[in-house]
């Protein structure tokens, strides 16, 4: 199918792009990449009046990590760029690996970091990846610039913190410490699939007494929003993630998750799928801390 | 010697039914310079198809799934249905017309498909042929996960994966070597 008739427009500043978003005459939405919008256009399931193109304000084209070591990815940054980018194949392979999951490369080379996160598909890698992360989201709109963390900007199912009259120009990683491994495992149908369910994990070892200081898991696929889980991460602080360890956190993680069912999958099978992917990523974590 | 300017493409142009909606846009197509008015919601498959006349870009799903109106966007391919023609000012582009001229011999990656018989139907062929196009521009010989990853990005509804794949192999060991 064809979209359905629509206006646009390629600001050039940020507040220009805001004073769009924020005229109530025409509905407006953003688009970057249109790797998610679009389809949704073609098949009219979005009917906006009016698309505000940010590519072309070049200060949302920047990637760079600040001078408080912490990485900062533009609102224009391709998936492709951020995840070939040397900086971040080094600090924040995470991040790097989880976008390399997002469809093919003929997406991502259109795709932005910045739109998957806004879009928000609770299945998609990148929202569960920030999370995981503990990424945080600069938005700019006409109240002014405010700045809020993962956990707070994944609200429902393609629902974030950003409202309609708003714009998300950043997002931000801090950076990963000495000691700390990280893993993320997903299970597709196809390769290039959204993940029927998957999980990012973080893990800190303690050297002194070689256990696990700190942990975070966050599962994909399994809810509405990414879905973080402390019981699972208690489970595992303390422990030298050995056989008895992964095994209690796995038991944990079948007992908390509540996926929905659905056409990909039952949530019975999400779920054990996501206790073994749980021992996966924390076995290959925990080696590389 | 003189160098020749390669003569503009032209577009076909709709009458214009509310022209304040459209916009214009003056990019590179297969070498040769273009400048087209077109609505906002223009698909990049539609303007190439219906616009220019290039109907070797396929219309497959429409939806960014099947990889049948792959093209190159400044060297790297995209879903030219999941991409508004309107996004495309000043870009280069590439569709597969734009390989090799109809008395020019096939460059290797369309000889390859061609020797391999790197095709059943062949309606996914345009697609499958800039992505490899692609692959053999890199500055290195990709891997074999980033060759899969790459062709994961098409389908092929007569299942006819072997012989691409050996076209692929092919075309990546004529470029790099074995």
């Amino acid at each position: 199918m064809k979209p359905t008739s629509f206006d646009y427009t390629a600001p050039s500043t940020v507040g220009e792009a805001v004073a769009l978003l924020g005229d109530e005459e025409r509905e407006a939405k953003v688009v970057a990449g249109g790797q998610s919008l679009i389809p949704m256009l073609n098949m009219r399931l979005a009917r906006p009046e009016l698309l505000v193109d940010i590519t072309r304000i070049p200060e949302l084209g920047r990637l760079h990590v600040d001078g408080s070591g912490k990485l900062r990815i533009g609102a224009a940054v391709r998936q492709a760029r951020a995840a070939a980018d040397g900086a971040v194949r080094e600090g924040w392979p995470l991040l790097a690996v989880a976008i390399g999951r997002i469809g093919h490369p003929q997406i991502r080379h259109r795709g932005t970091v910045c739109g998957s996160l806004a879009h928000h598909d609770p299945a998609a890698e990148l929202p569960t990846a920030a999370v995981c992360l503990d990424a945080r989201f600069v938005i700019t709109g006409p109240r002014g610039t405010r700045t809020v963390g993962a956990e707070d900007f994944f609200v429902a199912t393609f629902s974030t913190a950003v409202e309609a009259d708003e714009l998300l120009t950043e997002a931000v990683f801090p950076p990963l410490p000495a000691h700390h491994g990280w893993a993320f495992e997903e299970l597709t149908r196809r390769h290039g699939d959204f993940a029927t369910v998957g999980v990012a994990v973080v893990l800190e070892r303690d050297t002194a007494t070689d256990t696990v200081r700190s942990a975070r898991v966050v599962f994909c696929g399994a809810g509405p929003v990414p879905v973080r889980l402390p019981a699972v991460e208690d489970a595992l602080v303390g422990t030298d993630v050995g056989e008895h360890a992964l095994a209690a956190a796995a038991r944990v993680a079948l007992a908390r998750l509540a996926p929905a069912d659905d056409v990909h999958a039952t949530a019975e099978y999400r779920r054990e799928g996501a206790a073994h992917l749980l021992v996966r990523a924390c076995t290959t974590a925990w080696e590389r801390c | 010697m003189t160098t020749s300017v390669p003569a503009p493409l032209a577009a076909r142009t709709p009458p214009l039914a509310e022209p304040s909606a459209w916009h214009g846009i003056s990019l590179i197509v297969n070498g040769r310079p273009v400048t087209a008015q077109v609505e906002a919601r223009l698909l990049l498959s539609d303007f190439l198809r219906d616009r220019l006349g290039l109907t070797g870009t396929h219309v497959g799903c429409e939806h960014g799934v099947c990889g049948a109106c792959t093209v190159l966007v400044n060297d790297e391919p995209v879903r030219a249905c999941l991409t508004l023609a309107v996004q495309c000012d000043e870009v280069e582009l590439r569709t597969v017309e734009g390989l090799a001229p109809a008395d020019a011999p096939l460059t290797p990656v369309q000889r390859a498909f061609h020797e391999c018989h790197g095709m059943q139907c062949g309606f996914c062929t345009p697609g499958f042929v800039m992505t490899t196009t692609a692959l053999t521009e890199q500055d290195e010989r990709p891997d074999e996960e980033q060759v899969a990853d790459a062709l994961s990005g098409h389908l092929c509804r007569c299942t006819g994966y072997r012989n691409i794949r050996r076209a692929v192999c092919q075309a990546l060991d004529e470029r790099f070597g074995e």
